[in-house]
Parts: structure tokens; sequence; C-alpha cells
């Protein structure tokens, strides 16, 4: 079998795996590094994020101010040594950004402009219009171009990780042009592969965002953490689940009822006026608001729609100018895909999932349990965001821990990490190799791709979605099980090699699999409800009992083993999440 | 391997496909008008510089129908340059006020301006 | 009562079964909202599962889903079927670059087009992380803006005929992209882009078709790079000339 040999090699290049990768050649332009990807770097679902990115940067803020606002909004399930290190570091990385080129929105003095975001009680969410996360992907990805370290193969699809005496030692990738299975060895691998979302039917999340570095990790015996936690984005488009900025928000936008009734101040969010206000209402945090919207939808109070219930999203009163100027995408969005013009209309919208704040265990360097792994970004879970993340931390945390699995990666193989191919490896390559020849030669597969993805997204949005019970969770883990046992009879129907998207459907669908079942065992066992975990049969939070990380562990074709780990809690102590009040 | 990317031909005629391309060929066409012209010009210009003679007998050639039409093609072609050229002039300079840029058609129509003062200016010189 | 279709007609390449690319015709549901996007995965997550094609985002912003649709340079994730109906759509993959396998082209030669006009900033010095942000006013930013839009589609090469016609030409969202490095104040880079871009591979392949402008989805205007690249760079053989011993 090909074998390529790399020092590092990263799976996943959007702005974790970028920021790793120049992590990387800047701290040893001497290191070779294989950067992979399923899509051209550019495709990668950072290009999606909207809002923001955020970091101390203004006079009337306070490290300390960030770090709160964190803590608090993840309901005291972030580690607090890891936040601690994520808002320190933030400033420095959106400096960088900047001096690489990033575009962002300036105030009149030429200083960056920042703006007030869910769930901060300061504004310092950096943004570069309403497209900060295409601006960040794509001065990443052309600052990658100055590396010559730094070598891509785009399209290349990994199956398996290669593991030698405890050791990572590299990856089974497809190269999707050609059909063709090769080894990339390395010293050190980095997952820097995204969310989920696709196991739910209504996402903002892309067709490429299936769970493959999580199942890479969670399959090779790395745990998974907090998986229960799934963020709802209370502004998704009916239908398509594309997302509309929680900027929106923050420029001034409401949400409203059938009634016309700003509805969130009935969920502690209130009172409604003076508005614009920080951490009240429509800037609360997410897991608040999507919550509020499952209880209206309850009581009736939502619009029915051919799409399903929605509310709307009123931005009329900020006018025309200030919409062309700050929210311009939100503009063309609704427009194209809703045939609304906000500018005149309210933009009807539900909540959709969007974020993990589970993920791939590492620690506060960015490394895995299993040595010389490392990972970094939404696929991982450090964890700074806890069991809800506020808007803006995600596009800051792909660079500080990007950065730090890379200089991770970089130490461990100074420190002496392994050289060399063996057969151990090629044993390893050729059995993942086998996997994948069996699905074309398997010809009596009675189940489809589409039918098992279809039963997937019904029962996770139906079981484990904004609210749950034991009696939807218990049928979703059982669902899923059954749905894990099927895939075995899958049937490829396109057999040939030149990019064939049958196979990778089927790859992913795998992936999504094991990663559903993790987060419905997960959600099953938290006896407690905590920021977006919320159950309707236990509806406090249980600081003594549960004040813990949920770790998953892959039980093969059984059920997952799960274990729990303490939060790690310095300064902080847990406290009651207060939004809304009077003007600070 | 199995691997083998397929190039598309492109067909001879590909500027006919469509209709922007059809005009984008006419335009580039103009110019060869525009030359062919400035060659009647220049042919003219010497005759001039062989004496009056050599000049009349120019202007005489000139009147024939096959010059005429040619004339007339070559004005309907300059024409279409010229307004093409203009439209295009706002991509190439884009001047800035302060913030904003000033519209294209702005300076579109200062073309228009200029072409017409001058062009009036010529021919009421050339009428004294 | 029967359900209102859509029909395509979708262009084939099985590199491994088919000699040259066929078209195959396909129905589908007519939806009001849907996209020419929808469909395909319609087609492929019901009728055929061996359509191949790219996606992802689904609101035109990771630039995947660039396809000819009735032979115009789309985004198929930004094409609506209600444009068309009741009408057929012919599906095809973008012109100019070679097939890999239905609607997936093989984009190489863009991506190291890309990548040969240093799209970076290149910096007069290094400065410190610790020295904060360059300040870059609002006005200042807005010169460059625009051409930072772009989201790497290569509708525009689809559309520009010199692609095909001179092949080694840099091509449109390069060239914009050199051009939004130039205009940004942070940078200095300019003169080491311009031996590519002032090059004849550069903008002087460039024939003014204009059709790059007309189908970018992002109005990045690259066209109008070009020719105030072409501007700068003929200034710059002026300045030399008269000044040789300048520089």
């Amino acid at each position: 079998m090909d074998v390529k040999a790399s020092d590092v090699v990263i799976i996943g290049a959007g702005g974790a795996g970028l920021r790793a990768a120049i992590a990387v050649a800047e701290a040893d332009p001497d290191l070779s590094i294989a950067l992979t990807s399923k899509v051209y770097p550019m495709r990668s679902h950072t290009v999606a994020a909207e809002g923001g990115a955020a970091a101390v940067i203004k006079d009337n803020d306070s490290l300390e101010n960030h770090f709160n606002d964190t803590v608090t909004g993840g309901d005291w399930l972030c580690d607090q040594d890891a936040v601690e290190l994520f808002i320190n570091e933030a400033p420095n990385e959106l400096i960088r950004m900047e001096h690489w080129g990033c575009p962002w929105s300036r105030e009149p003095s030429g200083h960056v402009a920042v703006r007030p975001f869910g769930g901060m009680k300061v504004e310092r969410t950096w943004y570069a219009a309403d497209k900060t996360g295409f601006h960040m992907l794509h001065t990443l990805f052309q600052t990658s171009l100055k590396y010559p370290s730094i070598e891509r193969l785009d399209e290349y699809y990994a199956t398996d990780l290669i593991i030698e005496d405890g050791h990572c030692r590299g990856v089974v990738a497809i190269e999707m042009r050609s059909g063709q299975v090769r080894v990339l060895a390395a010293n050190a691998v980095i997952i820097a592969t995204g969310g989920a979302g696709r196991i739910f039917p209504f996402t903002t999340n892309g067709a490429i965002n299936t769970g493959d570095g999580m199942a890479l990790a969670y399959r090779a015996g790395v745990p998974l953490k907090d998986m229960e936690f799934i963020q709802y984005h209370p502004t998704g488009l009916p239908r398509t689940g594309i997302l509309i900025t929680e900027g929106a928000r923050g420029e001034g936008g409401i949400l409203v009822d059938k009634d016309g009734y700003r509805y969130l101040q009935d969920y502690g969010l209130g009172p409604p006026d003076p508005w614009p206000r920080k951490k009240a209402m429509e800037l609360g945090p997410r897991d608040r608001l999507s919550q509020a919207f499952w209880h209206q939808q309850r009581a009736g109070k939502t619009i029915a729609t051919p799409d399903g219930d929605v509310v709307h999203l009123d931005i009329r009163h900020l006018g025309e100018k200030k919409i062309n100027e700050r929210l311009p995408m939100v503009r063309e969005l609704a427009s194209s895909y809703m045939g609304v013009d906000p500018v005149h209309a309210p933009i009807p919208v539900q909540p959709v999932v969007h974020y993990m704040m589970g993920g791939i265990h590492t620690d506060i360097n960015a490394a895995t349990p299993l040595a010389g792994l490392f990972a970094a970004g939404e696929c991982a879970c450090v964890s700074i965001n806890g069991a809800n993340r506020l808007g803006s931390n995600s596009l800051t945390e792909t660079l500080v821990f990007g950065a730090k699995a890379g200089r991770g990666a970089v130490d461990y193989i100074r420190s002496g990490g392994r050289n060399g191919t063996s057969t151990a490896v090629e044993k390893q390559a050729e059995d993942a190799r086998s996997r994948i020849v069996a699905l074309f030669h398997k010809t009596d597969g009675k189940e489809t791709v589409t039918g098992l993805r279809k039963e997937m997204n019904e029962i996770m949005e139906w079981g484990a979605g904004i609210y749950r019970d034991e009696a939807s969770l218990k049928e979703t883990c059982e669902t899923i099980g059954k749905l894990r046992e099927r895939y075995a009879a899958v049937q490829l129907e396109d057999r040939s090699n030149v990019y064939n998207t049958d196979l990778l459907q089927v790859l992913e669908l795998g992936c999504m699999l094991d990663v559903a079942h993790a987060v419905a065992h997960s959600a099953l066992n938290r006896r407690e409800s905590r920021g977006s975990h919320q159950r309707l049969d236990m509806t406090e939070r249980d600081d003594e009992s549960s004040l813990k990380h949920t770790l998953t562990y892959h039980g093969g074709p059984d059920e997952p083993r799960l274990d729990y780990l303490d939060v790690v809690i310095t300064k902080s102590q847990p406290g009651e999440r207060v939004y809304g009040g009077a003007a600070s | 391997m199995d691997r083998r990317p397929y190039i598309r031909e492109m067909p001879k005629l590909w500027w006919l496909g469509q209709r922007r391309y059809t005009v984008y060929m006419i335009r580039e066409l103009s110019c060869v008008f525009i030359g062919a012209y400035v060659l009647v010009i220049l042919v003219g210009l010497f005759h001039l510089s062989q004496g009056p003679a050599a000049y009349a007998a120019f202007l005489d050639a000139l009147q024939s129908p096959l010059a005429i039409a040619f004339h007339l093609l070559a004005l309907v072609f300059a024409l279409l340059h010229t307004v093409t050229w203009f439209g295009l002039t706002p991509k190439a300079m884009p001047l800035r006020l302060g913030e904003n840029t000033v519209p294209g058609t702005a300076i579109v129509m200062a073309h228009y301006v200029v072409w017409i003062v001058v062009s009036a200016g010529l021919l009421l010189a050339a009428r004294v | 009562m029967s359900e209102p279709v859509f029909e395509l007609e979708v262009l084939r390449y099985r590199p491994e079964a088919d000699e040259d690319p066929v078209f195959q015709a396909y129905t589908v549901p007519y939806n009001e909202d849907w996209v020419v996007l929808d469909a395909l995965n319609h087609i492929k997550d019901n009728i055929d599962r061996t359509l191949s094609f790219r996606w992802s985002c689904h609101m035109a912003v990771c630039g995947s889903c660039g396809m000819m649709i009735n032979g115009e340079p789309k985004l198929s994730c930004h094409a609506f079927l209600r444009d068309y109906y009741p009408d057929k759509v012919r599906v095809e993959p973008l012109s100019n670059f070679p097939i890999e396998r239905d609607l997936v082209t093989v984009a190489d030669d863009f991506m190291e087009k890309l990548a040969s006009v240093k799209p970076y900033v290149i910096a007069k010095e290094d400065r410190p992380v610790n020295a904060g942000e360059h300040l870059q006013s609002p006005a200042e930013l807005k010169t460059f803006k625009q051409y930072t839009m772009c989201i790497n589609c290569m509708l525009c090469y689809a559309a520009c005929p010199q692609i095909s016609l001179a092949p080694e030409f840099v091509g449109p969202a390069a060239l914009a992209l050199a051009h939004r490095y130039n205009l940004d104040t942070r940078d200095s880079g300019r003169e080491q882009r311009q031996e590519i871009a002032a090059s004849n591979e550069g903008v002087w392949d460039c024939t003014f078709v204009g059709a790059c402008s007309q189908v970018c989805p992002k109005s990045v205007d690259p066209a109008a790079a070009i020719q105030q690249t072409k501007i700068a760079s003929t200034v710059d053989w002026y300045k030399a000339l008269l000044s040789p011993w300048g520089k």
C-alpha cells in the first residue's frame, strides 16, 4: 500500500486545522506537515460562521469579565483553568489574525470594532461585517500558502487512525479522486474535523459536518466528553436551517411570537426595555432562548408554517442603511431563501442544531489521552464551553486551541516521538482497506443510506432535542443501537473508484451513528438539567452529584461505557445564572 | 489508475453560444474598422503632403459608393467602440470621494459630455 | 391529483464506464422553494446514488457547488427551481475545467493559480503581537472590501473564454485576490505580486470580456480589479522607463 510519511498529519483544514498547521510551520519550519481534508480548505464549515470572535480588547472590558461570562454561560461545567488560558490567549490570536490581513470591521478611530453578543456583560465580539467566519477562514487559508512546509492533500477522507504501542502513528485515508487507499504515516496527528450537526434533521451545519474525526478518535479508544450538550441556535431559517446570526440581535433585533409579543421577558430575561441591553432579552444565552421557544411552542404561541413552527426575528427598526452596513448577509439570506426582505418584514426563524459543546476529550494543551494525538476546535472538548457555549467564543477557540495543538505536536515530536513505519502499521492499514473493499463486494445489503440517515435524524430530534426525558432518551438509545446493527447491512450502490460520493456517505453515516450513540447514552445518564441538556423529569441542576464531565468510551458493537471526570473549578463557584434585570 | 479527467473541447464558434460572447466579439471586431479608418486618414495626410491635386484626387475617391459604404460601417463600429469603452471606464478608474466612490454613471456621463463638446468644437472649427 | 414535477438533464461521466460524458434525464417533485441543489440531493437520495457532485453549506458561502445551469455558471444552491419551472433544466459541470466525475471538476489548476499571486500580507517589517492592531480607517477598509468577498467558487473561470483559449492565464479570481492585497494598507507586497499579476499570463491575457463580473455571485467584480491592475502596471512601466536609475 502507498505510504506517505510526514512529521505531522492534520485531519481537517478549517479554522482549527489551518491554525494548527501554521503553528507547526512557525515553531519548526523543518517539520513536514500533511494537511488533509475531505474538502478544499475554503469549503470548511468555519466559512459559514457569521457573528464574530470574542476577545477582550477595549478599555471598558476585563479578562475577568470574559472569564465569568464564559463560565456562567457554560453553567459551571467549563474547566476553569482552560477558560483562564483561553481568555488570556484570545486577544493575541485575534491581533495575529489582524496582522495576517483579516478585514476586521473598524471604529472611526481605526481600531477594531466590537459588538455585543449573547450572554456577555461587555461587548467584546470582533467582527468582519456579518461574515466573520468566512473572512477568518480565507485569511488563514491564504496565510497558510506562505509556508513551504505545509503540504496539502485536498479531498482525502480519513477512515482510521493507526496506533502502535499506545502511540498514534498516522492515518489511513482514501484519496477521493482516485479511490486509492493510502497510509499517511506521521509522528503526531491533529484532528480538527468540526462538529456533527448532521445527526439532526434541522441544522445550520453543512453537509460535511458528520463527526468523522470524533468517530476516528472514539473508535481508537479515546473518550468523547460531554456529548449530551448540543447547542440549538435560536435563529435558523425553517427547513434549510440556514443560520441567521446572533449579530442581528446584537444590533438590536427582537424576537416576537404570533401575538407580536417579546416573549423572552417571561423567561427570566426581562424587562424588555431599555433595548438593546447586554445579557438581557434577545441577548440572553442560546440555551435559554431555544428553551423559551420550546415552551412557547407547547403553549401554542408560535406561528405555524408549512416548514414547521416559527417565531419572528424583527430587525425592521434598524433601518435599511444599518442593515446594509452591518447585516448585509442576513438581508441576502432572508431574501433569497425565504423571500423575505428584513428591511420590510420580520424573518421567520426557529431553533436549529448549531454546535456541539462535547467532543474528543483533550487537556488544556489540546492533547488527547492517546500519545501523539491532538484535537482542536469543535471536534474537541477541552472544555471551555461547558454545558452551553456563548456565541463568538468558538471562532476564537479554533485559533487558541488550533495553535496549542500545533505547538503540542511540535513539542511531542521534539521530545522523542516515534519514527518510521513498522509491520504493525502496515497490518492495520491493510485491515482498514479490507473493510472498505468489503463494502464494494457486498451485494445483498437490505439497508439504504437515505433510510438509515432519515431514521437517525428523526429519533435524535424527537428524543434528544431541546427537552428530553427518561423515556425519550431510552428509546433514542435503543433505536440508535438498532440502527448501528442495521448499518452492517447497508448497500453500496456506486461501485466505482473515481470520486465515489455514495461510498463517502456510507462511511459518514457510520461515523454519525457512533456519535449519535454517544450523545444519546451520555444524555440518558446525566441525571440533571444543566445548560443545553434539559430534562423534563429532572429539571434542576445538581452540583452535588453531577458537577462532572461525562466520558464516553466506544463499546464496539455494544453500548458505550460511561465514566465521569471532575470539572476543574478555580475561581468561580457554581452559582445562579442571572440574565435580564436592569441596565448595568 | 482509474482516473481519466475529461477535457471538453471549446467549439470553434464558442462565441455564438451566448449573447454576451457574441456582443464581445463584435466589440472586438470594431477595432479593425477603427484601425482601417486610421489608415484612411494617414493615406489622406500623405496625399495632402503631395499637393493640392493629389489631395483633390483623394477627396474624389472618398465620394465613391464603396468609400461611403465603408465610412458608414466604420462610423457604426466607431460608435459601438466608443459606447462600450465609455461604459467600461468606471471599472478601470474608480474615483474616491472620502469613504465613497463616485457613481459609475457620473464617470460615463462625463465622458459623453467631453466627447460631445470636443466633437462639436472640431466640427465648428472645420466649418470655419 | 398528480403532484407537479420538475425535469432535469444532468451530464454524467463515469471514467471507468463511459467513453464520453452523456446526458441523463431525471424527474423530481417540484417545490417552490427548492434550489437545483435540492433537486440533485433528491436524485442522489432517492433515485440514483451514483450521481456525484460537491456541496456543503447550502447558503452560497462555501463555494463548493458551482455548475453550468442552462449554460450559465451558477451556484446550484442559489439557482431556484421557480425561476425555470416549468421548463427543463440542463445541469453540467463548470466549463473550462476537466471533468473528474459527473458534476465534479478538476480544480488543481485553479488552486495553483490562486497560490501563485502570493495572496497573503507581505509586510515591510514584522509587527509584534503586543504592538496591537494596525490602525485602518473604515474608508481604507472600504477600498479593498469588495475584493475580499471571493468565495473561490470558480464561476468566473467557467465564464471566461480566455481560460480555455489561453490556458496559462492566471484568471479573474486570482487577480482579484492579488488586487485585494495590493489595496490593503497593511500590505507592501505589490511589487512582488506584479511579477505574476502584471506578466503576460497575468492581467495582459485579459481582453475584458467582462463575463467574470457578470456571473460572480458575490459582486467581487474581478474585471474591475484586472483593469485597475493593468493601469497600475502601465504606470509602473512608464516610471521604470523614465527613471531607470531609480529602481
